[in-house]
């Protein structure tokens, strides 16, 4: 009998010191992209809720294959992200500011606009006075909205089968 | 009953192990906050202790996709140096729209920038993506296609070298370990003019790395069987004809010149493509699209 009680303390144990772990890690995500959509449903089709900038934090409230059902921290609005927008690193927009002092470790922490950035862009462009970002710039303003994507599918009959899958 | 206690006890050894070696990253991160926060010791200080805590990661998925999308716009730039946008809205638009939807159905839909596609003013046969997911075609690659299935073939294929990150593979390990180590020992500070030279030396090197494997060497073969892999898988999920591949290959073996510098040099033959594609036990069937979609892609091509 006190071997049993031995054994169960010992699940107990595991238990308690496994299970935070797991449950701990994923829950708070940054955006990764530029600009993110939060969207009614899991689907790029879906209405969009609300908009999401670079580094923002989102609570998962439910994981479905590639898609995150979030909240933004503070708000009641919630709704899906594709997890491709979505990092488990927490990202920091600018050194300095207050979220740096709480400490994270490299693979845990993303500084935004580090690296290969506009800095590094502008000297690289001194050096290459051939190339020309005109273009671009130009193509990067090329956007389609959710809406048009639904008409471009409706007018050309067009059914989707499936979401895209996870990376 | 002995020997179960003893295999408890040595699975219970185990869990807690891994658990140990979980959490010490997180222990050090906690402490070191705690001491910053404490004025117990500098921030500076805290930082270093975190970086020798870390070992860094020294391989391309250490960028972030804001770093690909900076990549991708230089990369975009050489491209635009040897070839010339075709400025043309109506072209443009058709193919962001079809491009745009293409890639929210790829298992990378979501790139730093969002994917942007642009018509290249040539007669030769070849097409471009960058790790930003900036996408270009060559008039002579659509005028390939007799469907907008075949189109959205091609668009697919190169949203494929996208998401497989196969441009950012191009990039020489050394160039990449150097930009890594100054990211690693600049911490959380700003630059200074050293770190930038530095950066932008990794940086103009990792743009040549790929320009020339993109542009004049190809990819290897393989990749560019995954790529057409993803892009059947991408036209499935849409709703288009996976055998709109098939067709845009048939059209392109017509049309290819030997010898040319374009997909001719860059890409393996068509007929070879064609033949790894229907390799495995799938059989496409090659069907008119409605008419409707043959319309508005008649029209758009009409522009060409």
């Amino acid at each position: 009998m006190r071997r049993m009680r031995f054994i169960f303390a010992g699940f107990s144990l595991m238990a308690v010191l496994a299970l935070p772990i797991a449950a701990d890690t994923q829950k708070t995500l940054s955006v990764q992209i530029r600009e993110g959509q939060i969207r009614a449903t899991p689907s790029f089709l879906g209405k969009m809720v609300a908009k999401v900038a670079y580094g923002d934090r989102v609570d998962m409230l439910e994981d479905r294959d590639a898609w995150k059902r979030v909240s933004i921290p503070g708000g009641k609005l919630q709704g899906w992200m594709h997890t491709s927008a979505l990092t488990t690193k927490r990202i920091v927009l600018k050194a300095g500011q207050a979220d740096v002092k709480t400490g994270a470790t490299r693979d845990e922490l993303a500084l935004a606009g580090k690296g290969f950035n506009e800095q590094v862009e502008a000297a690289f462009k001194k050096e290459n006075k051939n190339l020309d970002y005109t273009w671009i710039n130009r193509m990067e303003g090329f956007k389609v909205s959710p809406e048009q994507m639904q008409d471009f599918l409706a007018s050309g009959n067009l059914v989707p089968r499936a979401e895209g899958g996870t990376p | 009953m002995k020997k179960a206690v003893r295999v408890m006890g040595l699975i219970a050894l185990a869990v807690l192990t891994v658990a140990a070696c979980k959490t010490m990253e997180t222990a050090t991160t906690l402490v070191t906050a705690i001491g910053v926060g404490s004025g117990v010791i500098s921030s500076s200080q805290g930082e270093s202790i975190q970086r020798s805590a870390v070992a860094i990661s020294r391989s391309v998925e250490s960028f972030t996709p804001e770093q690909e999308y900076f990549i991708g716009r230089s990369v975009g730039a050489v491209v635009l140096s040897k070839y010339t946008a075709y400025a043309n809205t109506q072209v443009n638009q058709y193919i962001n729209m079809l491009g745009q939807t293409l890639a929210k159905s790829s298992d990378l839909p979501e790139v730093f920038g969002g994917y942007h596609f642009l018509v290249l003013e040539s007669d030769d046969i070849n097409a471009f993506a960058t790790p930003g997911g900036h996408i270009f075609i060559t008039r002579g690659l659509i005028r390939c296609c007799r469907t907008e299935d075949a189109l959205a073939a091609v668009l697919a294929h190169e949203i494929g070298h996208v998401q497989l990150r196969h441009g950012m593979q191009a990039i020489e390990k050394a160039r990449v370990t150097e930009a890594l180590t100054v990211l690693a020992q600049e911490g959380l500070k700003t630059y200074g003019s050293r770190e930038v030279a530095q950066l932008t030396r990794a940086f103009s090197g990792a743009i040549s790395d790929i320009a020339s494997n993109m542009i004049n060497n190809g990819y290897s073969r393989s990749f560019e069987y995954q790529a057409d892999q993803a892009a059947l898988v991408i036209l499935q999920r849409i709703g288009y004809n996976p055998s709109g591949l098939i067709d845009m290959l048939a059209g392109m073996e017509q049309k290819l010149k030997p010898g040319g510098l374009d997909f001719a040099k860059t890409h393996p033959a068509p007929r070879d493509r064609i033949a790894e594609i229907q390799k495995p036990d799938l059989t496409f069937t090659s069907v008119a699209p409605p008419k409707i979609r043959q319309e508005r892609f008649i029209k758009a091509g009409s522009q060409l």
